[in-house]
């Protein structure tokens, strides 16, 4: 596809923990001006491989060639040096700081011996215009949208000059115009003879933006495509080395009956206004909107997580109106929330522990929580629901799939009436993210009133009886299954 | 045949969850008796162990209820000065107004409970955060217990009340070390037993996700404050039988060797490991090391430099091994 010679040249990169290998000798080439989709299920190895090429992992064997001449980052400001820049899956931004400080952190443009303040603020301005962005560079990080944080890392690695740029996940948190937007960079990187890796689970984008796919599996790569322009279930297949059957399981039908009902909902900070629906027992309701709809704070709300100013929520018939989480964990409504690893689980707890501290009254007798007791319960939702893993491990070992899968077990077994699941697969692979959309059907089955908030399409059309769709904190409309597709969402969301 | 015995491991490690990161200081406390052992031959005997044990009680107690706020993420500087404001008030109820013990100490113990309420309340209702809410408190405190007297100390406890730390029981245990192992027994089953005991992990170790999971992570930490003071009082009514008196002066600083105890025990500042189990072998060490360091004639100012060289030393083995 190209007669230059590459920018980074891998052959034979392995590496091991201990007796484990997690990298079986990968070969790769990146050229410049081309978009590189690194493709794979979570613990394929793709994020050992980036690290390795932006010098957060040394390899234990193999060599890497970087513009010709031998490369072997010894650490990621090396790697910075070199003109590898990496945008990791995890905000790593200061929230207290301005943008500005944020972008040149580390690297302060220098005048005369000081911070040179001005000319941090002025490139930085420019840098966040590239992306299109129209904020104060002297704004704190902290309360912008994810979608923004986002944009501020990437311009972060713009102004860094960089050859390479590897983008992991780049897209999981942003909307689509901010997704747009992002792509747009990409091509005028890509112009300027940018080598780009992109890594991301959103297979409708690689078609989109990637000029070659690459797809890795168990630590090795296993196909390579010539073109971006492949069929999704063809990369998938190749992801999980298996043909799929299908991608969503068959919807239950709801039952008769209305199991939960919001009216006229409004946050205290018009996060979300005047929100009126109800869930039928046994249905999977899917809120869809752009990033910033005021999705999550309403079910933050209609879950006791956050403060509610007008309106209230009935229970079959009944007003239940949490004022916190106890309040409505009591009454069987229960959030697996968007953010797993701040939210969700505590890392450095073991499974058991994270699944006992919702449930805590059921293991207890008495007051007295014997460990025993305790493991036996956490083992017995590990088997129901599929966790892989022990009780003793800590959650933070887990791959995301099977952390969703702890918060899931922890609310599971208390037998709620209505589960809401905020952005239930983000950062999860294909393979695991089936099994959660198994769980959420068995739960509609035994006639749960499951609420879905979900920024990917795709997957709030896979698994809904009805949609609502939320744009600016307002409700835009809310549509059957038999009505809801990707235009008449898309109109709704962006009125 | 594997899997029933990764399991059986699994098992065990739970059981001895309390434990886990207090292997270590474990093997410290061994080593360091090992060697006073055969550095003083007057070391390895009962008479000196109930000694050790006679000295640590007042630290003992006080770093069980700092081990609980440090487990919810949280540090509590005030607890000298509310063990001095608790003295204080048992000897100006019982000395001077004349009130007997048996209403002066649960007073006292009262008092004490207070100071942890409002440093809980304005922890969690106010959003002061733990360091500046305690450091005003541990000001107050002490202001408080010095105005009682105008500073001076109070003599003249019945008499019973100082044979409670001298005569032992049975040839064995004084009141006092009966009390801290109380302490100690009570606080161990009820954070790795009771419901309440196994919430404050939660909270250590990310408060919203406790919050989410429907735990009243206020009300928790309003009385975790509350028991470590209440423990910061009752430690004072030992100090005041050890010394059958009582000065507004006393406790200073006493914060610090709680801290050090508890960090030396293993549990993280940053709150969510550790426990009560570490902090009494942190304890035993701090005690037997100055009792050591007594035994062979080494100065107290040395023994100061030396116990902060102990401190530095537990908490990189500590870190050195996670990261292995």
């Amino acid at each position: 596809m190209t007669t230059q010679s590459p920018i980074l040249s891998l052959r034979g990169i392995q590496k091991s923990y201990g007796p484990i290998r997690v990298l079986h000798g990968v070969d790769l080439d990146i050229y410049p001006g081309e978009v590189v989709a690194l493709l794979g299920e979570n613990g394929a190895g793709k994020s050992t491989l980036s690290n390795i090429i932006s010098g957060t992992v040394q390899p234990s064997a193999g060599e890497m060639t970087w513009l010709g001449a031998a490369y072997a980052p010894a650490n990621p400001r090396a790697a910075m040096d070199d003109g590898v820049g990496m945008i990791h899956q995890e905000l790593k931004l200061l929230p207290k700081l301005s943008i500005a400080e944020n972008v040149f952190v580390g690297r302060y443009p220098m005048k005369a011996g000081r911070v040179d303040r001005r000319a941090m603020g002025e490139r930085a301005r420019s840098g966040l215009k590239r992306l299109g962005l129209e904020i104060s560079p002297d704004r704190l990080v902290e309360g912008l949208s994810t979608g923004k944080q986002q944009l501020i890392e990437i311009a972060r690695a713009l102004t860094l000059n960089a050859r390479l740029l590897i983008l992991d996940e780049p897209t999981a948190a942003l909307g689509g115009e901010e997704t747009q937007l992002l792509f747009q960079q990409i091509e005028r990187l890509k112009a300027d003879g940018v080598g780009i890796i992109y890594i991301s689970h959103r297979l409708e984008e690689i078609r989109q933006i990637a000029d070659r796919v690459v797809v890795m599996r168990d630590g090795a790569k296993v196909q390579e495509f010539d073109s971006g322009d492949v069929p999704i279930r063809t990369i998938v297949e190749a992801m999980v080395g298996r043909s799929l059957e299908r991608m969503f399981p068959a919807l239950p039908t709801p039952r008769e009956g209305v199991t939960l009902e919001v009216r006229d909902l409004t946050s205290p900070t018009k996060a979300f206004r005047n929100i009126s629906f109800s869930v039928r027992k046994g249905e999977v309701f899917g809120i869809a909107g752009l990033m910033g709809a005021g999705r999550t704070e309403l079910v933050r709300a209609i879950t006791g997580a956050d403060p509610i100013s007008a309106g209230e929520i009935l229970l079959y018939g009944k007003a239940v109106t949490p004022r916190s989480p106890i309040d409505a964990i009591r009454n069987g409504m229960v959030l697996v929330p968007e953010d797993r690893k701040l939210q969700g689980v505590v890392l450095n707890h073991s499974i058991a522990e994270n699944i006992g501290y919702a449930n805590l009254g059921a293991i207890a007798r008495n007051g007295w929580v014997s460990s025993r007791r305790l493991q036996q319960f956490a083992d017995e939702c590990i088997r129901k629901f599929g966790v892989k893993g022990r009780g003793h491990q800590n959650a933070g070992e887990l791959s995301g799939g099977n952390q969703q899968k702890v918060v899931l077990a922890k609310w599971l077994a208390r037998k709620p009436q209505v589960v809401v699941l905020d952005e239930p697969t983000r950062g999860i692979d294909v393979g695991a993210r089936s099994s959660i959309y198994d769980l959420i059907m068995d739960l509609a089955r035994q006639g749960v009133a499951v609420i879905v908030v979900s920024s990917d399409l795709e997957e709030v059309l896979g698994v809904s009886n009805r949609i609502m769709v939320m744009a600016q904190g307002r409700q835009t409309g809310i549509l059957d299954r038999e009505d809801a597709n990707d235009v008449s969402v898309m109109e709704l969301a962006t009125i | 045949m594997l899997a029933t015995a990764t399991e059986r491991q699994g098992f065990a490690g739970g059981m001895f969850a309390s434990m886990r990161g207090a292997t270590g200081p474990l093997i410290g406390l061994i080593v360091l008796c090992l060697f006073l052992t055969f550095a003083s031959d007057k070391f390895l005997s009962i008479r000196n162990f109930l000694n050790v044990l006679d000295q640590i009680t007042v630290l003992g107690i006080m770093a069980v209820g700092m081990t609980m706020v440090i487990l919810i993420g949280g540090i509590d500087l005030a607890v000298g000065s509310v063990m001095a404001l608790a003295m204080m008030v048992l000897g100006y109820l019982n000395v001077v107004a004349g009130v007997p013990m048996w209403i002066a100490i649960p007073l006292a113990l009262l008092v004490a409970s207070l100071n942890g309420l409002i440093a809980g309340l304005l922890i969690t209702r106010f959003n002061v955060p733990a360091f500046i809410a305690t450091l005003a408190m541990m000001s107050i405190a002490r202001g408080l217990a010095n105005m009682i007297t105008d500073g001076q100390q109070i003599i003249g406890f019945p008499a019973w009340f100082n044979t409670m730390a001298i005569v032992r029981f049975g040839g064995f245990l004084t009141l006092t070390v009966a009390v801290m192992l109380v302490v100690f027994a009570v606080g161990l089953l009820y954070q790795r037993y009771r419901h309440g005991g196994r919430v404050l992990y939660a909270i250590g170790g990310n408060a919203e996700v406790a919050r989410l999971a429907g735990i009243n992570v206020q009300r928790a930490t309003v009385l975790v404050y509350v028991v470590c003071s209440f423990l910061a009082g009752l430690s004072g009514m030992v100090l005041a039988a050890r010394l059958d008196s009582v000065q507004p002066s006393s406790g200073v600083s006493y914060e610090l060797d709680a801290i050090a105890a508890v960090v030396i025990g293993g549990t993280s500042l940053s709150g969510g490991t550790g426990g009560i189990g570490g902090t009494i072998i942190g304890v035993l060490i701090i005690g037997i090391l100055r009792n050591g360091l007594n035994l062979l004639s080494v100065s107290p100012f040395m023994q100061q430099v030396i116990i902060g060289g102990v401190i530095v030393l537990a908490v990189t083995a500590e870190t050195y091994r996670k990261r292995k």
